[in-house]
């Protein structure tokens, strides 16, 4: 059946890049109304991105300065990619994993803390203790709602927004003046302790003042590979991938719908952790109360597995977009001539909304494909037999209000 | 061919219809045609497309080519609610609920009778209303429901009696029933037949899918046959036999009861001793059962549905914890150890519920095939799957148990039902099991396939299996067993021979106080 199947990927990368194009047209709807000139502003945007680095005519001064704002967007793609995993993973399981941002939180105490502490103790040993110990307690946070969910029924997505809120507000409370974690030189502000320069992630691209591309970047593709390698070539995979299709089934055939919702939930957490981990040592290097309340690392994460099908690659893709979105619209990197830079991170925040509406939503996959709209209106097993000739087999993303149902009870 | 039904116009004519699933014909130019107040059943293997012909009437497919006519006009059918708005009306093979609404909410969903309400001027539901239009119809053609009950937790009976009403309640005319008896009882099965002589008399179009040919025979007035797609013929209900539609149906002769030597049973496989279990209301379903089934003999457990059958099987493959009592097989305790610990034991479970707990329907055949087996080489090492031994496993089931409409690649949902119970059946034969538990084993199966899993069953018992069959046919049952045990109530009450009378059989299921024949 090669056919059917390339169809089937065929679909599968269309549908999101359909998705992506109509938030950019809404947006540049948006744009309009507002005064301003979609093309150009987008324009100015791409530039800002860094991309046009790849053009090879792009040459001189304008050539160095696509370099590193294509850095900046690596860099800011890198954590992503490791929350829209984090995410990713629990939606294979069945699971709304909400709380990438508090694990990323948790995980960037630990990761600036071990990072600060210890000063004799040799750098390559001391990096990447503390980048495990933040991927850990990232898994041991999020193994939390795990367990909850496990054995008392507890739903994840309230469960995962609750350990969002201890984390944040513990970890403000760590670094605020008189905080047990406020550094030493820090007097009046609410910042951490400074990790030494021997302890920062090797830059690779760039330099390392200017917030260069540390090795970051490969341990978020390393992460990827291995989530692909999880899911799609080991037990462990298929035992989350049958849980997360049909629980009562997994458990007829002895598995353990309790564990995999644990052992998931942990594997997502350390996911989370890591992108802490490389946020620290990559180029943050200090951590405070402003930057935890203001992070939206772990929630990007959402919109990213959203966009990106829970796969490996729509993953990367994904955060490769909003990683160049964020940093295409710093009104640092652009051309005020061509884009009123107030209206560019907003509309940044509008491209993402619309993004994960759309998506969500499934509507232009339903109406552009031609797919009937009811199908039936059975349990969702039903109507997904119903589509199984159109949807792809083992992709619970495909169809994303099936990866948001509420699952049977265990 | 034309028959002395009526010679008007048909209600529904479908002419030439094709449907293609990328390289698979699941329809090639079939005819079809039905008129008012006539049983036109439709027959067929498993995969042989009715449910497919039957999908593309109802809007749920577009078909490749082919035009459908009703009433003598062309008409355009591409969603279910073009289908409903001329009149047709589907029961479908697996059914359609939200499992946590209402009998009443299902069935009026789609098209609500609505009130006035605070906020709106006609936008609430108004339940009163809705209740007594469904009574009014279960009244009226004697299909007894509970309009309060949760759809949960009513019985497949009832659920299958909902699906009708519910087509019943937007005034279908056109009515298709596909394999609505496959998981009745005889009890409901006779119900069901009244119902629909009751229709027909009403002027309502029937199309009657069902793979016993007995049912065919006894309400249908004429029989088309599909078979891998084409429609190979259509016949009166006059002159034909069972003998006659089986061979039109497989293309061959098909023996209705296999062949069985006298069993040598051994030494008990599995004991069951006072086993108490709970169902999912909390209700104490399994209220001390004991029984033991021995190496090279079929034991069979009949009862009328809701017995505590699914929950004994349950208890005894680990899905279910009992509450009191022991499990042992070959000698090993696995009362409440789960089920990783039966197949250990050397347990194997045929589901009665291929969709909910037999297949994950979004994997694919190999991965539905591994689902016993996955943890222990050559499918898997240190933790890693290894796909080609899947693929090979995939490959040799697929050949060995002749499952059709796919690959090791194709999802299991793509499949035909028929098919999917094959898949079920071939994996737990396959993982070489000391017990085999079979609870419905033959559910929407054809003649054909039929006849192919009681071999297969009663050559297991042959090799020295012991077999436990839980099933609410009759037939198969007596087909099948060396031993009937009648479960009542959660408990054994009463063990036969095979040899004994449906009467000694239906008193001891529905309670009564019989000597053990
Ligand atoms: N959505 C689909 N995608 C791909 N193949 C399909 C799809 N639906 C059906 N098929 C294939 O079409 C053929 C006919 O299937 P159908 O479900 O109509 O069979 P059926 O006659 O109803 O069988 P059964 O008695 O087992 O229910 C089978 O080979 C099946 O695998
Ligand atoms: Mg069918």
């Amino acid at each position: 059946m090669k056919p059917s199947r390339l169809a089937r990927t065929g679909r599968s990368v269309l549908i999101p890049l359909i998705t992506v194009l109509s938030a950019f047209v809404l947006a540049g709807l948006v744009m309009l109304v507002t005064g301003n000139h979609p093309l150009s502003s987008y324009g100015a945007i791409f530039d800002g991105t860094g991309l046009n680095w790849l053009f090879p005519w792009v040459t001189g001064q304008n050539r160095t300065i696509a370099a590193q704002d294509l850095q900046q967007t690596l860099v800011a793609a890198a954590p992503l990619v490791l929350t829209g995993l984090s995410v990713a993973f629990a939606f294979r399981v069945g699971l709304f994993n909400i709380g990438a941002q508090g694990q990323y939180t948790v995980a960037s105490v630990i990761a600036v803390w071990i990072g600060t502490i210890w000063g004799g103790m040799n750098p390559v040993l001391h990096i990447v203790l503390a980048i495990v110990l933040a991927a850990l307690i990232g898994a041991v946070w999020s193994a939390l709602a795990g367990w909850l969910k496990a054995n008392t029924g507890a739903h994840e997505v309230i469960s995962t927004i609750m350990l969002n809120w201890v984390a944040i507000w513990v970890a403000s409370y760590l670094f605020q003046e008189g905080g047990p974690l406020q550094g030493k030189q820090a007097l009046g502000n609410p910042v951490s302790n400074t990790i030494a320069g021997n302890l920062h992630l090797p830059v690779i691209w760039g330099n390392p003042e200017l917030q260069g591309l540390d090795v970051g970047v490969f341990l978020a593709l390393i992460a990827a590979a291995l989530y692909w390698a999880i899911i799609r070539r080991s037990t462990l995979g298929y035992e989350v991938r049958a849980v997360g299709h049909n629980p009562a089934a997994a458990t007829a055939s002895g598995m353990s719908v309790a564990r995999s919702y644990i052992v998931t939930m942990a594997i997502c957490g350390a996911f989370a952790g890591l992108a802490a981990g490389i946020d620290v040592f990559g180029w943050e290097f200090q951590v405070s109360s402003t930057t935890i309340s203001t992070s939206e690392v772990g929630f990007l994460g959402i919109a990213v597995a959203l966009l990106g099908r829970n796969t490996a690659i729509g993953t990367v893709a994904a955060a490769l977009l909003f990683g160049a979105l964020e940093t295409g619209t710093a009104a640092i990197n652009l051309n005020p001539s061509a884009i009123n830079p107030e209206l560019a991170p907003q509309l940044t925040l509008i491209i993402e909304g619309l993004v994960v509406l759309l998506v969500s939503t499934d509507l232009i996959a339903v109406r552009l494909l031609g797919l009937p709209r009811k199908v039936g209106w059975g349990r969702p097993q039903a109507v997904a037999a119903a589509r199984r000739d159109t949807l792809a087999a083992d992709d619970p993303a495909l169809d994303p209000a099936e990866a948001l149902r509420p699952e049977p009870g265990l | 061919m034309r028959t002395a039904v009526t010679d008007t116009t048909p209600v529904l004519d479908l002419r030439a219809i094709t449907k293609k699933f990328g390289p698979v014909v699941a329809n090639d130019r079939v005819d079809f045609d039905l008129h008012a107040g006539e049983v036109h059943a439709l027959l067929g293997e498993n995969g042989a497309g009715k449910s497919t012909l039957m999908s593309v009437l109802y809007g749920l497919y577009s078909p490749t080519s082919g035009e459908i006519l009703v009433d003598g006009r062309p008409a355009k059918i591409s969603s279910p609610n073009d289908a409903i708005a001329l009149g047709i009306g589907m029961v479908h093979q697996h059914f359609m609920f939200i499992p946590v609404m209402t009998v009443t909410e299902n069935i009026v969903l789609g098209n609500e009778p609505v009130k006035a309400g605070p906020t709106r001027p006609a936008g609430v539901l108004d339940r009163r209303t809705a209740r007594l239009r469904v009574q009014e119809l279960s009244d009226r053609y004697g299909l007894a429901v509970d309009p309060d009950a949760r759809i949960e937790d009513v019985s497949v009976g009832m659920q299958q009696r909902v699906e009708i009403l519910r087509a019943l309640y937007r005034s279908a005319r056109i009515l298709v029933l596909d394999e609505p008896t496959a998981v009745l009882t005889a009890q409901e099965i006779t119900e069901l037949m009244a119902v629909l002589e009751r229709l027909k008399a009403d002027g309502t179009a029937i199309v009657f899918i069902s793979h016993k040919l007995g049912e065919v025979l006894a309400i249908a007035d004429r029989i088309t046959v599909l078979r891998r797609g084409r429609a190979v013929g259509t016949v009166p209900r006059a002159g034909a036999t069972e003998q006659s539609l089986a061979r039109m149906v497989v293309g061959r002769d098909v023996i209705f009861r296999v062949h069985k030597e006298p069993a040598h049973p051994e030494l008990p496989i599995l004991t069951v001793e006072d086993l108490h279990a709970r169902d999912d209301r909390d209700l104490e379903a399994v209220r001390g059962a004991t029984l033991s089934v021995r190496a090279g003999e079929i034991v069979a457990v009949a009862g009328v549905e809701g017995n505590g059958q699914s929950e004994l099987v349950q208890a005894i493959t680990g899905i279910r914890e009992p509450t009191s009592g022991r499990v042992e097989v070959d000698g090993i305790d696995i009362t409440g150890r789960g089920v990783r610990a039966a197949t250990a034991a050397g347990v194997a479970h045929i589901t009665e519920d291929r969709h909910r707990v037999g297949l994950v329907l979004p994997f694919t055949l190999a991965e539905n095939l591994a689902l016993r087996r996955y943890r222990q080489p050559p499918l898997s090492r240190h933790g890693w799957l290894n796909l080609k031994a899947f693929r090979a496993l995939a490959e040799r089931l697929i050949d060995a148990f002749d499952v059709r409409g796919g690959g090791p690649e194709t999802p299991a949902s793509a499949l035909s039902g028929g098919n999917q119970q094959k898949l079920c059946v071939a994996r737990e034969i396959d993982s070489d099991p000391k017990l085999l538990v079979a609870h419905q084993p033959t559910r929407g199966l054809d003649v054909g396939a039929i006849e192919f899993v009681h071999s297969q069953l009663i050559d297991q018992r042959d090799a020295g299996k012991a077999v436990l069959l839980v099933s609410l046919e009759s037939e198969e049952v007596r087909a099948l067993a060396d031993r009937i045990l009648v479960i009542y109530e959660g408990k054994i009450v009463a063990e036969f021979s095979p040899e004994a009378t449906d009467e000694q059989l239906g008193i001891a299921m529905t309670g009564g106080m019989v000597a053990a024949a």
